[in-house]
């Protein structure tokens, strides 16, 4: 008999290598893990569509639950129902990612204008919100480049997605 | 997908993923010739988003039976490519690897209007019956609105810049609207419970959003007629010698060892 824990610990371990403070699970990208004798299916919610780095989490996924006492075998699905948002990363993950240097999305109402700007959060480093955009794309896809004007540093911070 | 026609889902899942790759491989040859270095960094995140979602609309098409996503993408010859030929346009003069003089003008006013017509196109496509097309297209519209976003705003600062910056602009509309009518050919994609929406409709939604932008910057607006020939159909397959080249260029090499896994 698998122990569910022990699965959800297994996956505690696995990171986005692009982020790579933060577990899948603190990012809220897995929606189910269950195990049925010692077969183990967990079920993935991809963050951004075109996200380079899936692979090697599903590859790491698939290592991680592997080495569980018991498991046998794993059967990892990607489900987009409802779709991954910001939203759903911990309250621990965006403590981790403002440790990391990337601010946290700022809570967002869904119907935004479709030319609406992003919130620019506080900055991460020093708490102020005296920030602005750069940039609207960053070094990955789920990432944006913002400038605090109170510690004078660049900042990233994460697309709302809304 | 009981009342889907199988037929007419595949032909729109080929123009979706064709006009994804095609435009992000033109994006990427922006790589280090952007106009600055902000930009560099923007154009290359768009470009791989462009190419991550066709990649997912290559998956369903091998989900349907289609062949491997890798082959989908680089093993057709280019008559069974089904994005419009607007897409394969060379962003300028000479190329990547040869004394690139490319024109940024033409790309801002390219993108936006493929922008704001995929955008059209993928509210339509996330009504789809055929459920995992309709998730992909809710899942691309989130990301699609950031490309949007920022065209527009390249698309204002040139047209209201210099005189120089809206005689580009200016220019760059007179090149790219005889190219338009081809994206909103939908030719065996439809219409249908896939996607409700006919190739008029498409076009009143792209003007009723494109048409105030226009205006907002004082930019003369042509009226799009569908019912003109279209001599370069990319739709049907008909295309430019540019994507030939285009395809030459982003397959070399995979076509060096086309079994390989990996390189």
């Amino acid at each position: 008999m698998v122990r569910e824990e022990a699965l959800w610990k297994a996956l505690e371990t696995v990171t986005d290598p692009e982020i790579p403070s933060l577990s899948v699970v603190e990012m809220g990208m897995i929606k189910r893990v269950e195990a049925e004798g010692r077969e183990v299916r967990v079920e993935v919610r991809p963050t951004f569509v075109g996200c380079p780095a899936l692979d090697i989490i599903r590859r790491d996924i698939h290592g991680a639950l592997s080495a569980v006492e018991g498991v046998q075998s794993v059967e990892i699905r990607f489900v987009h129902d409802p779709p991954w948002s910001p939203e759903e990363i911990s309250p621990t993950g965006k403590e981790k990612l403002r440790q990391f240097g990337i601010a946290p999305p700022v809570s967002c109402s869904g119907d935004a204008p479709l030319t609406q700007v992003d919130e620019v959060p506080p900055c991460p480093y020093c708490g102020s919100t005296d920030t602005h955009m750069e940039n609207l794309f960053g070094p990955t896809a789920c990432r944006f480049i913002c400038y605090c004007n109170g510690c004078q540093q660049p900042f990233e911070a994460m697309k709302s997605l809304r | 997908m009981a009342n889907v026609d199988r037929g007419a889902l595949v032909a729109l899942l080929y123009q979706m993923a064709d006009d994804e790759l095609i435009v992000g491989h033109r994006d990427c040859e922006w790589l280090g010739l952007a106009p600055h270095l902000e930009e560099d960094v923007a154009f290359s995140s768009i470009a791989q988003d462009e190419v991550g979602h066709a990649v997912n609309l290559y998956q369903l098409l091998q989900d349907l039976g289609e062949g491997r996503v890798d082959d989908l993408a680089y093993g057709r010859p280019p008559e069974r490519y089904l994005n419009a030929v607007l897409l394969e346009r060379p962003n300028g003069k000479g190329t990547y690897m040869d004394n690139p003089q490319f024109d940024w003008a033409y790309t801002v006013v390219r993108r936006l209007v493929y922008d704001v017509f995929d955008g059209v196109r993928l509210a339509v496509a996330a009504q789809s019956a055929y459920t995992p097309l309709a998730d992909l297209a809710a899942r691309m519209r989130r990301e699609e609105r950031y490309h949007l976003l920022h065209h527009v705003t390249w698309f204002k600062r040139l047209a209201t810049g210099t005189e120089e910056s809206r005689s580009r602009i200016l220019n760059a509309v007179e090149k790219v609207w005889p190219d338009l009518p081809g994206l909103f050919v939908l030719g065996e994609a439809g219409p249908g419970a896939h996607f409700p929406a006919s190739s008029a409709d498409l076009l009143s939604q792209f003007e009723a959003e494109l048409k105030p932008l226009f205006q907002e910057v004082g930019i003369p607006w042509r009226e799009i007629s569908l019912n003109q020939e279209i001599a370069e159909n990319g739709r049907l397959g008909i295309h430019s010698p540019d994507l030939r080249t285009l395809l030459t260029t982003m397959g070399e090499v995979r076509f060096q060892e086309p079994e390989a896994v990996a390189w």
